[in-house]
């Protein structure tokens, strides 16, 4: 056994009456990377963020180095050597990577001399962690994986030894998430340490050393990585065996319920982001749409369910036309049994302020049955709400409390049990398991499955090629905005990315 | 992950911060008057006797709330639906037009409570029209509201000039004012109300708008937290994007949201034209439109916190009016300043003394001095 990072010994904390850690023992070794996994609202974040200083402890004791000491905000913290990548990123949109990277850590008023030095520094820490960005870069036109360095190379600027990721994969691409590991493992190189929060047991069994497992609010487990396998790691997280694999019977496709021809999409830009897409969706079949990050899909989708204006084509629901082109009415395409999960949950599919009950209803709020006359009935809101809090586990059980303080993947829940219980004819969803834990996963594919079995057509992006793969009946892939071609569920996951490169797409794709 | 800090139980959020904040501006206000050589102690004898000391000084000190709960829950509807309506001044001032008419044409053929009512809806429909405009402009056109209500409020107020010069000034007379109303165009003032307290409200303008105001407030409420609309404008205040996506038109709830926002500006109106001058007089807004902003930010834009917030500024208008006339050197700019001073500590500097006090509450229930902090350092 090594040197310890840090110890915690002791620590609890409720919010009012959700007891989210309970007397958690926890030790970090140095120079190793330490998982943490754990299902939804287990408590993992609100760990990290007791060790980072955004919430106080209840009770207990942090440790770092052996030494005893309280961290009562993040600025204590960083000067205990702790650095954090949140999963949502706190950097200065219109700032530089230099600017950001210095931001809070100016030496002086004087701005001149502590540039050129945090020029060199920055120069360095590049070099050693194979870090690469440019400096001079705009935040806000970098690539999400990008900014995600711009946090790391913010937190090893301020000298930090250890270095907390919440969830750091969960917005990136695959590429991107080799090259997040590949840094990880030059800085455990380098004798640094690293807590990695994620909900990808494969990630935990490639690059971990130790792995702790939580489970409501109390850590049940640390294994040697080497010594587990994601079935023991998914049973301890669960408390019961996961079907890791999804099981489904043939689909079934009966008439086409959603139609798309020609449909092509700009952004604010001007660039063309959904480039003369066709498709066809069935009645009781799963299309996924595979392509990396940023080809287009997330448009595809907005401009299927009339958030986003398309510049050209034609869209059918049920047989008869939706104005993509022009005002399409997003209430009414619910009314003719349209279901919309977006991707960005937290912006578009939820208002965090809200009560949870008041998500419930979102878009449908204008069901007569939540009303009496002019006035929102809200005992039925509530009791609607519970239901199905019930049916889809949704944690805690708390109708009224804020949607901001519900875990990730309990808000992602949120917005499925919503939209799936509707029983729509036609189910668009975009990421569906992002942020949430392998048990809710289970549940999550089994209800999407369920409902083609019912005779809903649904068609599916998701940047996780292995649920593509699970799930769909057909897969559609997507690159540069053009559907670059279509497999059946058993091709090679070689052959798909090829396809998601844009290496063997057919000719047209590739002028 | 909003506030990284604990939360609060209620009776610290919403009572002991917003006290302290009270006291830091009351406390640096005296040093204002401090520093023009007058007694602190003496000014805050007479800001709160000159509020309270009499039936009569409450009912002014209360008359004037009713016109700020107005006001401030015009600024604090709009807000929710995250507009900034800048324009209660210009909107309740051109209201004012919709009161006279309805007391012009019927203050002598019709009791006031005939009148009241259709001066109710002239107000609403004048200062809702008026709020139209600068909504429809940002809904359709993107200009923003807050630019565009300030230009409407200079709009308004060269409009009602020439309306008081022009058209509503009775002939051959010199004043900027329309004819006095007779018994019809005046409202009763609420005397029964203090009697019940064993007061009398003497000279002081206190009058049936004060109950108008309440239920206003808690119309405010139903519309906010149980109508269909109000759960629209809450979504597009929080997130435009969900709302979009939730099939809310925005341009419509920016519309509608507008004309109740200057709907209410525009109630304020009948406090002083029909409860206090029987007339309307050029300027009789005096700037409270602009004080709703402050009463909202107070209130957190909520009834049951504009209600509070507007007595706060009845008490310092009315008290503040006392200072001024029994000490001398205190000019009513001085006034001014000390108003002054409770907005920027009770609304803009809000967050503070937070985190002290978080600390201390924290520390004082046990709960944030854990072993580790205890031992730290
Ligand atoms: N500020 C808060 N107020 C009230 N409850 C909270 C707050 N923050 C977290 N919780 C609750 O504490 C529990 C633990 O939440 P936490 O965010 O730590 O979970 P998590 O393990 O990170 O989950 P996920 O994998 O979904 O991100 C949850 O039940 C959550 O609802
Ligand atoms: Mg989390």
């Amino acid at each position: 056994m090594g040197e310890l990072a840090i110890e915690l010994k002791g620590i609890d904390k409720s919010f009012g009456l959700v007891h989210a850690n309970k007397d958690i023992n926890l030790k970090v070794r140095k120079g190793t990377i330490h998982g943490i996994i754990g299902e939804n609202g287990a408590g993992k974040s609100t760990l990290m963020s007791i060790l980072y200083g955004f919430y106080q402890a209840d009770r207990g004791e942090i440790l770092v180095d052996g030494r005893a000491i309280s961290i009562r905000d993040p600025n204590a913290a960083i000067a205990a050597g702790i650095g954090m990548v949140h999963q949502h990123f706190m950097l200065v949109e219109n700032f530089t990577v230099l600017e950001n990277v210095m931001l809070g850590a100016e030496d002086s008023w004087i701005l001149n001399a502590g540039i050129t030095k945090a020029r060199a520094e920055l120069k360095r820490l590049e070099k050693e962690y194979a870090l690469e960005v440019d400096p001079d870069a705009v935040i806000e036109e970098l690539p999400v994986g990008l900014q995600q360095r711009v946090e790391i190379l913010k937190a090893l600027y301020r000298k930090a030894d250890i270095l907390i990721l919440d969830e750091p994969t969960g917005v990136l691409t695959p590429a991107e998430a080799d090259h997040l590991f590949r840094i990880l493992e030059q800085l455990k190189a380098q004798g640094k340490t690293v807590i990695l929060i994620t909900h990808k047991l494969r990630e935990i069994m490639a690059i971990t050393d130790e792995v702790s497992v939580m489970r409501r609010g109390e850590m049940v487990a640390t294994r040697e990585t080497d010594k587990t396998s994601v079935e023991e790691l998914a049973e301890l997280m669960v408390g019961r065996r996961v079907l890791l694999r999804v099981e489904k019977g043939a689909a079934h496709p009966g008439d086409v319920k959603l139609s798309v021809k020609n449909l092509t999409v700009r952004d604010g830009r001007g660039v063309t982001m959904v480039d003369d897409v066709s498709l066809d969706l069935r009645a009781g079949e799963i299309v996924g749409i595979a392509g990396v990050a940023g080809n287009g899909q997330s448009e595809l989708l907005e401009a299927i369910a009339g958030i986003r204006r398309a510049v050209s084509g034609r869209v059918e629901l049920n047989g008869r036309a939706i104005d993509v082109t022009g005002h399409a009415d997003p209430a009414e395409l619910r009314q003719r049994g349209l279901a919309h999960v977006p991707e960005d949950r937290h912006h578009v599919g939820l208002v965090l302020k809200f009560e949870e009950s008041e998500n419930a209803i979102l878009g449908y709020h204008d069901d007569p049955k939540y009303r009496k006359g002019f006035i929102l009935d809200v005992d039925a809101i509530r009791a609607d709400a519970e239901e199905k809090i019930q049916k889809y586990d949704i944690r805690p059980p708390n109708a009224r409390l804020k949607t901001a303080n519900f875990s990730g993947g309990n808000q992602q829940k949120i917005v499925l049990a919503r939209e799936m219980e509707r029983g729509p004819d036609v189910l668009i969803i975009g990421q569906p398991t992002r942020g949430v834990d392998v048990g809710a996963i289970e549940f999550i594919h089994k209800r999407i499955i369920e409902m083609r079995d019912q005779g809903k057509a649904v068609l599916l992006v998701s940047v996780e090629l292995d649920e593509i793969r699970a799930l769909s009946d057909r897969i559609l892939v997507m690159f540069a905005g053009r559907v670059v071609g279509e497999r059946a569920p058993d091709a090679s996951e070689g052959e798909l990315g090829l396809l998601m490169a844009g290496v063997e797409g057919p000719k047209e794709a590739a002028q | 992950m909003s506030t990284p800090y604990a939360k609060l139980p209620g009776w610290v959020e919403y009572g002991l911060i917003p006290l302290v904040n009270l006291l830091v501006a009351f406390a640096v206000a005296g040093l204002v008057v401090l520093l023009v050589g007058e007694s602190p102690l003496e000014a805050a004898y007479h800001m709160i006797n000159g509020a309270f000391g009499r039936g009569e000084y409450i009912g002014f000190t209360l008359y004037y709330a009713t016109t700020f709960i107005f006001t401030g829950l015009a600024v604090a509807v709009a807000f929710h639906a995250g507009l900034f309506n800048i324009g209660g001044e210009g909107q309740a001032y051109v209201a004012g037009i919709g009161v006279a008419l309805a007391c012009l044409w019927l203050d002598r053929l019709m009791p006031w409570y005939v009148v009241f009512p259709i001066a109710i809806l002239g107000a609403a429909l004048f200062g809702a029209a008026w709020a139209f405009l600068p909504g429809w402009l940002q809904a359709k056109r993107g200009s923003h509201i807050v630019i565009t209500t300030i230009m409407f409020n200079f709009i308004a107020a060269s409009l009602m000039n020439y309306m008081l010069n022009r058209v509503m000034k009775p002939l051959g007379s010199m004043s900027l004012e329309t004819r006095t109303f007779d018994a019809g165009g005046q409202l009763p003032k609420l005397d029964w109300l203090m009697a019940m307290f064993g007061l009398s409200v003497g000279t002081s303008p206190f009058n049936v708008t004060f109950l108008l105001a309440l239920a206003a407030a808690f119309g405010v409420w139903v519309l906010i937290w149980r109508t269909k609309l109000g759960y629209e404008m809450r979504t597009m205040g929080h997130s435009p994007q969900a709302a979009r996506y939730a099939g809310i038109k925005e341009a419509r709830i920016i519309v509608i949201t507008m004309m109740i926002s200057g709907a209410l500006a525009g109630m304020m109106a009948l406090n002083p034209i029909m409860g206090e001058t029987y007339r309307m007089q050029l300027d009789f807004v005096q700037g409270a439109g602009f004080v709703g902003i402050a009463v909202a930010l107070m209130g957190r834009s909520h009834p049951a916190g504009i209600i509070p917030a507007a007595i706060l500024f009845g008490v310092l208008y009315q008290g503040g009016a006392e200072i001024a006339f029994e000490m001398p050197s205190i000019s009513r700019d001085m006034i001014v300043i000390i108003q002054g001073l409770v907005i920027l500590f009770a609304g803009a500097l809000e967050h503070m003394f937070r985190p002290a006090i978080t600390r201390a509450v924290l520390a004082f229930s046990g709960r944030g001095r854990t072993d580790a902090a205890v031992k730290g350092a």
